[in-house]
């Protein structure tokens, strides 16, 4: 069964670098281009992971985290995040608002899949 | 859109390299300024990390050596010099030349060579600690237990300990001595413990790295194995120390060799504002001869002239339309300058407060997003200071810990709506009351609307804060607020629900520098009426006129009205026409009316602004030319308002 994954970024360029990545990894990947389209995307479905940058316009991605975790049907879905830099306060904030973990940009492919297989399982 | 994510890359690079660049030169001018350091370091720190993962890789390499320079002043190690900020300039350069793909390397080195020494000559001496390794082991026992909605934020134990397998030859027990009685469990929440012997040649590192995303919350203890049970608990470690720059190695860069088809990035130029000013000031007089140019051919029965003129009408038209998208601006750079706020704002009121923006893609004219930024800050800021509940009051209150300050921008017709909500505590209409009283705005038990009453809140030095605090009650009142609002030909209005929240409305002009207004004539002259202010038009008769002489208002129903002569205002000097009209004009609640000889119609102008020499003239606000070629005066309705105001509340005090 093929895994299927959401990503969330307002960068093209990373997004493309996303699903090209997990696509090859043999995941099934959504594209959302912000917090808002991602929860638009990510409402009435259940992905196994989403994958989502935290500084976005049109919802940042600390709101739509909490407001996915509103939603019973999102409970223990895996949310992986992005942060520029290792920021301890943003990682809090992240983790608080119910993130399950996180990736430090910049990233080279392998470690996203790393990542993905760690909270997915191989 | 292609499946090249190497070209969306490279208009991104020119982006972030735009930001650095700006971030560099404001940092030439404030040294000290952490936080255009922070920008900066971001700007490189994305450009680094793009840039490897996308195979620019001597980019990422040079970059990375800038970085480091720029992570040591962020951290302190290192000052940051004006020679550091130039060097890091040309360095930027270079980067710019790199996403391209033609950079000569021995430029580079150059750039690098400089940039050590800068930062040698910054630094006083003294190289960061290298983090010691922690040592192998015969095994381990370890337990831990995670936070109880670890499950439901996406973490499964399961993974965790199959990872914890991988390390070595494991031994898993689970604990159940916290689990609650099934009537009082959660299905989704956590609570077992496991203890794990893990035999094999294993680092702390590797066992902190499976539980790396909930270190921080959760329980574990390590012990070496052999050890009866395991100690205390193990600190969390943090991230590992600052990469040193290495002396400068020249950078081993292969050659870029980008895609072949490299697709140009989407261009964009930069224009002095200036310049568009100007281009501005000759669309408009365009616009003028052009409607000269039709009301000639209007006269003449000439069908040639006038399908020309018609043409040009058109053109011009579309020529006016499109030089005002070229001055807009989206709202996002005006509301991504708040989220800075709000971070101090929560900092120094001891408050968890959220800021959530939307519609920044909205785009008004540049010269209003300015202008709009003060009166936002001070609404803001009276939403968090005022508006929103200590954690502990909302708590109370049933409401989350954390405060809601929402942002949001939408164009309407020739207008933007921007409205900032939050969910706090609402006006105390009560205070306001009060404070009314006290001011002797309204009686004492006098009767008023609801939002006659909040309306209050904009006059002048009113505050309803019971003490003044360090954020608000700088001497700077909503009056201000509603005044600049109200110069930028905008309305703002406010309204509150008790202990729900309050919400403010800002209505401003897509641009100031055209008007709707409404034609207008008195005596010999024409005059623009704003368009947006214009409430109703109605017939002053004669009768009407002589019998109110006396105290010029008139009842508009059942409310009394003031109005302005404005052929007396203007000492025009000439007999009144015999059906005159009455033109309504508003600013927020305040109603004027404004006598005038003839309604002409519709005009949409382009305004310029009066000389220095006239800047003193209250009642005008600028002036526009006419297809005649007369000059037209666009009358300040805020100022009419506000003339005729204060007559009618004597009088109202005096009945």
């Amino acid at each position: 069964m093929t895994a299927s994954i959401l990503t969330v970024d307002d960068s093209a360029s990373l997004r493309m670098a996303i699903r090209i990545a997990l696509t090859g990894a043999g995941y099934a990947v959504t594209e959302a281009v912000d917090g808002a389209d991602g929860l638009a995307k990510a409402t009435g479905t259940r992905f196994d992971l989403i994958v989502t940058d935290l500084n976005m316009p049109n919802m940042d991605g600390l709101s739509m985290i909490r407001a996915l975790r509103q939603q019973p049907a999102q409970a223990g879905v895996p949310i992986i995040f992005l942060s520029t830099e290792s920021d301890a306060e943003m990682k809090a904030q992240a983790k608080a608002a119910g993130a399950t973990g996180w990736l430090v940009k910049p990233f080279q492919p392998d470690q996203l899949i790393r990542v993905a297989q760690k909270v997915l399982g191989k | 859109m292609t499946e090249d994510p190497t070209a969306t890359f490279r208009v991104e690079a020119g982006e972030l390299l735009d930001q650095v660049e700006q971030g560099l030169l404001d940092l030439g001018h404030r040294l000290g300024d952490m936080a255009l350091v922070n920008a900066v370091f971001r700007g490189l720190h994305t450009l680094k990390g793009s840039g490897a993962m996308f195979g620019f890789d001597a980019l990422a390499a040079f970059t990375h050596h800038c970085e480091s320079a720029f992570d040591r002043v962020r951290k302190g190690e290192v000052p940051a010099t004006a020679e550091l900020v130039s060097v890091i300039l040309s360095a930027r350069d270079h980067m710019a030349a790199l996403v391209d793909g033609a950079a000569p390397q021995a430029e580079g080195d150059a750039i690098l060579a400089r940039l050590a020494a800068a930062v040698e000559a910054a630094r006083g001496g003294g190289a960061p600690a290298e983090a010691a390794p922690v040592g192998a082991q015969q095994g381990v026992r370890l337990f831990f237990r995670l936070p109880a909605d670890a499950m439901a934020n996406g973490t499964n134990p399961l993974m965790l300990l199959d990872e914890l397998r991988e390390l070595g030859e494991a031994e898993v027990r689970v604990r159940t001595d916290t689990l609650p009685p099934l009537g009082a469990l959660v299905p989704n929440e956590c609570h077992l413990g496991w203890d794990v012997t893990l035999r094999g040649d294993i680092t702390r590192e590797a066992i902190e790295d499976v539980f790396i995303f909930v270190m921080d919350d959760m329980t574990l203890e390590i012990a070496p194995l052999g050890d009866a049970a395991p100690a205390g608990v193990v600190p969390v470690a943090e991230t590992p120390p600052a990469t040193t720059i290495a002396a400068v190695a020249p950078v081993a860069a292969p050659a870029i060799v980008a895609s072949a088809a490299v697709s140009p990035a989407v261009e964009n130029v930069r224009v002095p504002a200036d310049r568009l000013d100007a281009l501005m000031d000759r669309v408009g007089e365009l616009v003028i001869a052009q409607s000269r140019l039709s009301q000639l051919a209007n006269n003449r029965h000439d069908l040639l002239l006038r399908s020309v003129t018609e043409d040009i009408e058109r053109l011009s038209g579309e020529l006016r339309d499109t030089m005002m998208v070229l001055r807009m601006v989206p709202v996002s750079s005006l509301f991504g300058r708040f989220r800075r706020l709000i971070h101090d704002l929560a900092r120094d009121t001891g408050k968890a407060i959220e800021l959530q923006t939307s519609g920044e893609t909205t785009e008004v004219d540049k010269t209003v997003i300015e202008r709009l930024f003060d009166p936002l800050v001070h609404i803001i800021r009276n939403s968090c200071d005022h508006g929103l509940e200590s954690p502990a009051d909302r708590i109370a209150a049933g409401k989350s810990e954390t405060g809601l300050v929402r942002l949001s921008a939408h164009q309407a017709g020739g207008e933007v709506l921007i409205t900032i909500v939050d969910d706090g505590r609402g006006i105390d209409r009560e205070r306001v009351r009060a404070k009314g009283e006290a001011n002797g705005l309204i009686e004492p038990g006098q009767q008023i609307a609801d939002d006659e009453l909040l309306g209050l809140i904009f006059h002048p030095g009113f505050s309803t804060a019971a003490q003044v605090t360090n954020l608000s009650g700088r001497g700077v009142g909503m009056d201000v607020v509603k005044r600049t609002i109200e110069s930028l030909r905008g309305a703002i209005n406010v309204a509150s629900e008790p202990g729900k929240g309050s919400t403010i409305t800002l209505r401003i002009p897509l641009t100031l520098a055209i008007i709707e207004g409404l034609l207008v004539r008195v005596g010999e002259s024409r005059y623009v009426i704003p368009l947006s202010a214009v409430e109703e038009c109605l017939e002053l008769s004669l009768e009407d006129d002589l019998r109110s002489r006396g105290h010029s208002l008139i009842t508009l129903r059942d409310r009394l009205v003031p109005f302005v002569r404005l052929r007396d205002l203007f000492s025009t000097g000439t007999r009144p026409d015999p059906h005159q009209k009455i033109v309504v004009v508003a600013t927020g609640r305040e109603r004027v009316g404004l006598v005038v000889d003839q309604i002409i119609g519709n005009h949409q102008t382009v305004i310029k602004s009066l000389s220095a020499f006239h800047r003193g003239v209250g009642s005008f606000s600028g002036a526009t030319i006419l297809g005649d070629g007369n000059v037209a005066l666009i009358l300040d309705v805020a100022q009419l308002v506000a003339m005729a105001q204060p007559r009618e509340e004597t009088l109202r005090a005096a009945s």
